[in-house]
């Protein structure tokens, strides 16, 4: 039933000025001292003074001292509305017993005891109850007891037995407190002489005043520009030189009034509307070379070429000479955005501001052009007629000829997929080349994973982060292999993240290269999963017989060893899970025949792959029968399942 | 008379507040001196006889300071309204660049106003100028006084500005319309010197 103290109203947020210093005087001492001081303490004034804030700021000052206190802040409205409520409950005693136990009770807007004679019986006993146990009451109204309409005369000696303070208008000084300090809360920051001119306006209240600087505030705000003493005069309608209050006496002299105050404005505008003529008419040409100096001295460029044209009495061919100097300005701006891009720091020199040193300028970009670094580019050691088709790589190889012939457009982002071993790297870089080799300003970043990430740290190391940056962004396809490197590290996760978006947005083309899904991938945050699964995931399986033997070919044509079909049958029915699993094979056999000084035969390579079975194991382990040499093409024993689960126990794994 | 002086960067206008005698020219230029400040203008020479009538002519020379790199400067005269003074008029109307018509919008005083406006012409013609080239706005004072005696802005421009050139209803004496007229006439006046063929 009673209303909450408001946190906002307490002694500190309340400005202090002559009109209001014995109120607050009188109610730190009611805080401090409840119940002994000055009770009841009774508060008028007109509204939007600070009644209730003082109201309120005695209860958070009291309950601050003495935290046990019972403080209770209400309204007469809200007092008599739970007065009768206790009455039609049949707890009318409750009611007052309620009231007799508060320590601190405020009771604002009094003054609506006006024809209210059973509300008035009731305070008057209350009052007369807390005053009697020590308790404090404190009252606000709009006006002195004595002149509350139809007031009990008990009440009144009651009221006025107290203390009965007013609090006035504030003074000027007061005004432009009151301003500053709400400004500040606001977090609103005005130009000298602003609240200054608010202030000078006779507002009857502070709350009209708070109105005015709220319209400043959102005025301010709206227009992102700070406004003068001038503007905000305008928004606030307030006549300049004259104050709403003063409106009246000065109505009386209007005419000396409005021409004193007018005069200078009609001049300077007359000047503005003239100044405007002139440069619209008598001197076109005059104020388009001024026009280009003010407007690129303005951007810092050098404009001794445009000032000297000013100089001449009818300089021919104006308009050229302009056009000549903006072609000049746009170039230099190409080659500082240019330059901005190899090395921020090389950009915002004077020479890219100067038209009359175009030489200077572009010397300086091709200085910065031949040290600037592109990024890692895709390794010619992988080149795509060396990547060998099957039918377990063709829905990728597809994918790739389709960005190959429409980077960016296609597929954006290709995120390529396979264990490791099949081949994706060599794909990413071959599609790396064939990019590069589409067009001639093309720039292409082809690197691993883990190079991205160490050259970030590096770059951070070196505050080099834009200039790293940099070199990416002017990149026109990105390729990165091994993405799931990227797991943990969340700063690089971030600067791809912001690349990845420059990089769609422009269409320029993105490559991935991942051991699986990338939604399957750990570390990887939401972003970047979801970028990536966005474009295309494109997966390379196991190669199968055909693509063994494909590849076997290429290989042993590369050894300079002749194609026996034997050895070729033999080698591409291994059981070889990766294309570089069978590249070590083939090296093996080589290196072996080229030990015994031999031809390369199915028959040497049966021996040197299966010559030394690996040690069996023996004793009532179940064994896949696969046989792989000790130092065989199979490197990793690991990928081996040398022991095969029982057939029950995979009954039960596949029931799972 | 009138200057665009390349050589010294200098931009002269000439404007004639021309009109039948009382109408309010000398008032117009006394508003316009007393809105320009200090440091503009120069001083008012007004030849005037006792009873405030003006004699010979006013001139008031205003700086508008440097605008597109010329320093420029208005000069404004008014000529003596009353007929005998036709003299005077010619001479002042010598080299004018523009020309403000202040007609009086008192009903009575309508011949007054044609007749000035009709003397207008033909000392223009006697300097060799065809009022047509010449920049011209009509301002119709004294529209403060009661609606019973003044023709309204509509009949007094069907009256007198039979070449529709622009014009303002004026109170001079407290200001209103005069530096519209002010604003209107040196816009005409900059417009033609741009044009290259300034008045004669």
């Amino acid at each position: 039933m009673t209303s909450a103290l408001n946190p906002r109203f307490s002694f500190e947020t309340f400005v202090v000025g002559s009109a209001n210093r014995l109120a607050v005087t009188a109610g730190r001492t009611v805080a401090e001292n409840p119940g002994s001081a000055y009770n009841p303490l009774f508060i008028y004034s007109g509204s939007g003074l600070g009644k209730t804030h003082v109201m309120m700021a005695i209860g958070h000052a009291a309950k601050t001292i003495a935290s046990q206190l019972n403080i209770e802040y209400l309204t007469l409205d809200e007092y008599v509305e739970a007065f009768h409520a206790a009455i039609a409950a049949g707890q009318g005693d409750a009611f007052r017993r309620r009231f007799q136990n508060v320590d601190v009770l405020l009771v604002d807007d009094v003054q609506f005891l006006t024809n209210r004679k059973e509300m008035q019986a009731e305070l008057l006993r209350l009052t007369e109850a807390l005053q009697q146990s020590g308790h404090q009451i404190v009252l606000a109204s709009d006006r002195p007891p004595a002149e509350i309409a139809d007031l009990d005369e008990r009440l009144i000696s009651r009221f006025s037995g107290g203390l009965v303070v007013d609090i006035g208008i504030p003074d000027y000084e007061t005004r432009v407190a009151i301003l500053r300090r709400k400004a500040e809360e606001r977090g609103s920051k005005f130009q000298p002489g602003v609240l200054e001119t608010v202030a000078k306006v006779e507002y009857p209240n502070v709350r009209e005043l708070m109105g005015a600087l709220n319209r400043l505030v959102a005025f301010q705000a709206v227009n992102d520009t700070p406004m003068n003493a001038e503007a905000a005069s305008k928004v606030l309608g307030i006549p300049t030189g004259a104050s709403p209050t003063a409106a009246s006496s000065a109505a009386a002299s209007s005419a000396a009034a409005s021409s004193a105050a007018a005069s200078p404005d009609e001049f300077s505008q007359f000047l503005t509307d003239v100044t405007v003529t002139v440069g619209k008419a008598v001197e076109a040409w005059r104020a388009r070379v001024t026009e280009a100096v003010m407007r690129w001295e303005g951007e810092g460029y050098r404009t001794g070429r445009l000032e000297k044209l000013l100089e001449q009495e009818t300089p021919s061919a104006v308009d050229e000479a302009i056009a000549a100097y903006v072609q000049d300005v746009e170039r230099l701006k190409a080659l500082e955005s240019e330059v901005a891009v190899l090395d921020p720091q090389a950009a915002g020199g004077k020479v890219f501001r100067d038209p009359d040193h175009m030489d200077e300028a572009e010397a300086a970009a091709e200085k910065v052009r031949d040290g600037a670094a592109p990024p890692p580019a895709p390794s010619a050691a992988f080149p795509f007629e060396s990547y060998v088709a099957g039918p377990s790589n063709d829905v990728a190889l597809k994918a790739v000829r389709d960005v190959i012939a429409k980077p960016g457009k296609k597929y954006n982002p290709l995120v390529i997929v396979g264990k490791s071993g099949l081949g994706k790297t060599h794909l990413l870089n071959a599609v790396g080349l064939e990019l590069a080799k589409k067009k001639k300003n093309v720039v292409v970043a082809c690197l691993s994973t883990q190079a991205f990430v160490d050259e970030l740290i590096a770059a951070i190391d070196g505050n080099r982060v834009d200039w790293w940056r940099a070199r990416y962004r002017r990149a026109t396809a990105l390729l990165l292999d091994d993405i799931h490197l990227l797991a943990g590290k969340e700063r690089t996760q971030e600067e791809l993240f912001n690349l990845f978006n420059q990089f769609l947005d422009g269409d320029r083309q993105l490559v991935f290269t991942a051991p699986a899904h990338p939604n399957t991938l750990d570390g990887l945050e939401e972003r970047i999963v979801s970028r990536l699964e966005g474009g295309l995931v494109a997966e390379i399986a196991e190669p199968d017989k055909e693509l063994r033997r494909s590849v076997l070919e290429r290989l042993l044509t590369q050894q300079h060893v002749s194609l026996e079909p034997a050895l070729v049958d033999y080698l591409a029915d291994r059981p070889i899970d990766s294309v570089r699993s069978l590249t070590g094979v083939v090296q093996r056999v080589v290196e072996a025949a080229a030990a015994q000084d031999g031809p390369v035969t199915a028959g040497l390579a049966r021996e040197v792959l299966e010559g030394a079975p690996p040690p069996r194991r023996t004793t009532g382990l179940r064994t896949s029968g696969i046989v792989v040499s000790s130092a065989g093409g199979v490197r990793s024993r690991e990928k081996m399942v040398w022991d095969w689960p029982s057939a029950g126990d995979r009954v039960i794994e596949d029931l799972r | 008379m009138s200057l665009v002086n390349f050589t010294s960067r200098e931009i002269t206008c000439k404007i004639v507040y021309y009109g039948p005698g009382r109408s309010g020219k000398t008032t117009n230029l006394h508003y316009i001196y007393g809105r320009v400040p200090e440091t503009r203008r120069g001083r008012m020479v007004s030849l005037a006889t006792q009873t405030d009538r003006t004699l010979f002519f006013d001139f008031l020379p205003i700086d508008l300071g440097q605008i597109s790199g010329f320093s420029t400067r208005f000069q404004l005269y008014t000529v003596p309204g009353q007929v005998y003074y036709n003299a005077t008029r010619r001479l002042v109307l010598q080299g004018a660049d523009g020309v403000v018509f202040v007609g009086d919008s008192q009903a009575r005083q309508l011949d007054e106003n044609i007749e000035s406006l009709q003397n207008l012409q033909s000392n223009l013609l006697e300097h060799g100028v065809d009022v047509r080239t010449m920049p011209l706005i009509m301002q119709y004072n004294k529209q403060d006084l009661p609606p019973e005696l003044i023709l309204t802005h509509a009949e007094l421009d069907d009256a007198l500005n039979f070449r529709s050139v622009p014009s303002f209803p004026a109170d001079a004496l407290h200001g209103k319309g005069v530096f519209e007229t002010l604003k209107a006439v040196s816009e005409l006046v900059l417009k033609k010197l741009a044009t290259g063929s300034p008045a004669a």
